[in-house]
């Protein structure tokens, strides 16, 4: 082996690898938060009554769960470029994980909307408290406390996907690994200097969640 | 004289991507068996070990699980093309892609022989099974029915993820479809044939994964 390791070139390029971590964290903030939300309406509109809808988040929800999320940000890049809709790299990752996750929670969701007894909801209406007052007073706390350790798993792996964003040309982590390593061709050096600092990105945000987790949910 | 550079989607380019789909199925079976072999095996170390144990086989396993895959598949390409042994992208893929299933299987398992009551185990071994066979004859059938479907999940999330391993360059049905793209320009085609294949696949696995779970819970 007459390979010399050059870390040289990572310390070097060290600022430019955190500023581009700051990009994967907001990706994947923006894509978990845009998820979550269409998430519980596909939840609603997968139980509602009307069929249309019942129908169109069915299809949202299985075809991002049964395809893999690469393919569906092919999709968004690619096959949607080719009817000439062409979005920005950034929004294009942001609508493909936004999708996928969307899917994903939108399951979650109702294993914890199923955990809580309607019973629950009743009495809170008996009490006097509107169809919204109960939900999110009653319902919807203790469905968040369901849903929180499953959560926290979605956004980890969303941030992991995020790196996707370097086969788009998306300059996040991974993308501006790419773009360092076609200047040094350091490879080695520079995946595993980004693969540790994914390792602490998920580390951080798994401790920052398991302390609003501690601060939302103690005494209870 | 025009080079054609572009042409039609023609019926030999639906027998690329089939051959493509086997190569699919082929990485991540064998990725499949291989990683949940040693999956097993690893789970079965952290829920009965000390917790010395557990704490390092869990340490471990968690950086594959932390690292996204994409970055594991280039590390380990260019790791093993400077120390001098280039493998075929099929092999490092394989190596890959089971490492990443054993790691995402070992937590499977451990659920699995923790979801076993004590009081069974005490009672079989209290009636002269030995250690092995209480693990072969109550843990394993027991075990298995209680996190069956998450294993099934973590298959299908493999035959998903192998997806990733054509950044080594290996052809599978994702990057045989961007290839045919390239040539005829076809994306909306292929690329919706490539996701249907993936969702013909994946999907009655998962109804029929999520049926067995609701006859098994009644």
């Amino acid at each position: 082996m007459d390979y010399e390791f050059l870390w040289r070139p990572v310390f070097q390029a060290f600022p430019q690898l955190l500023k581009a971590s700051l990009v994967t964290i907001e990706v994947s903030i923006i894509s978990m938060v845009i998820g979550l939300a269409a998430g519980l309406l596909l939840f609603f509109a997968r139980s509602s009554g009307v069929w249309i809808a019942r129908f169109f988040a069915s299809v949202w929800i299985e075809v991002a769960r049964n395809t893999p999320a690469l393919f569906q940000l092919f999709f968004f890049k690619f096959g949607l470029g080719a009817i000439g809709i062409i979005i920005d790299s950034y929004i294009t990752v942001v609508m493909a994980l936004a999708f996928n996750t969307a899917g994903y929670m939108a399951e979650t969701f109702r294993g914890g909307f199923k955990a809580i007894p309607g019973s629950q909801l009743n009495s809170a209406r008996s009490l006097g408290m509107t169809f919204v007052q109960a939900q999110c007073y009653v319902v919807i706390p203790q469905v968040l406390r369901a849903v929180w350790h499953p959560m926290t798993n979605q956004f980890i792996w969303v941030m992991l996907l995020t790196s996707l964003g370097m086969l788009v040309g998306l300059r996040e982590l991974s993308g501006e690994t790419q773009f360092l390593y076609s200047k040094t061709f350091r490879a080695f050096e520079f995946f595993a200097a980004t693969a540790i600092i994914y390792y602490c990105i998920a580390k951080l945000m798994l401790l920052l969640f398991r302390l609003i987790a501690w601060r939302l949910f103690r005494g209870q | 004289m025009a080079i054609d550079v572009f042409s039609e989607l023609q019926p030999k380019d639906l027998l690329f991507l089939g051959e493509a789909a086997l190569r699919t199925l082929e990485i991540s079976l064998t990725a499949i068996g291989i990683g949940s072999a040693f999956g097993v095996v690893f789970g079965w170390m952290m829920s009965e070990g000390n917790r010395f144990v557990t704490f390092i086989i869990n340490a471990i396993l968690d950086i594959f699980r932390s690292v996204p895959l994409i970055i594991q598949l280039i590390l380990f390409d260019s790791f093993i093309s400077i120390a001098g042994y280039p493998l075929p992208a099929f092999v490092s893929g394989t190596i890959v892609l089971s490492v990443y299933t054993a790691a995402l299987v070992a937590n499977v398992a451990r659920g699995g022989v923790e979801a076993v009551p004590a009081s069974l185990r005490k009672a079989s071994r209290s009636l002269g099974l030995s250690y092995w066979q209480d693990l072969r004859y109550i843990v394993w059938p027991v075990g298995l029915r209680a996190v069956f479907p998450s294993w099934i999940g973590v298959a299908l999330s493999v035959v998903k993820d192998s997806a990733l391993v054509s950044v080594i360059g290996y052809v599978e049905l994702l990057k045989a479809s961007q290839i045919l793209i390239t040539r005829t320009q076809d994306t909306f085609v292929i690329l919706t044939i490539a996701g249907l294949f993936y969702f013909a696949l994946s999907y009655p696995i998962s109804k029929a994964s999520d049926y067995i779970e609701r006859r098994w819970n009644q």
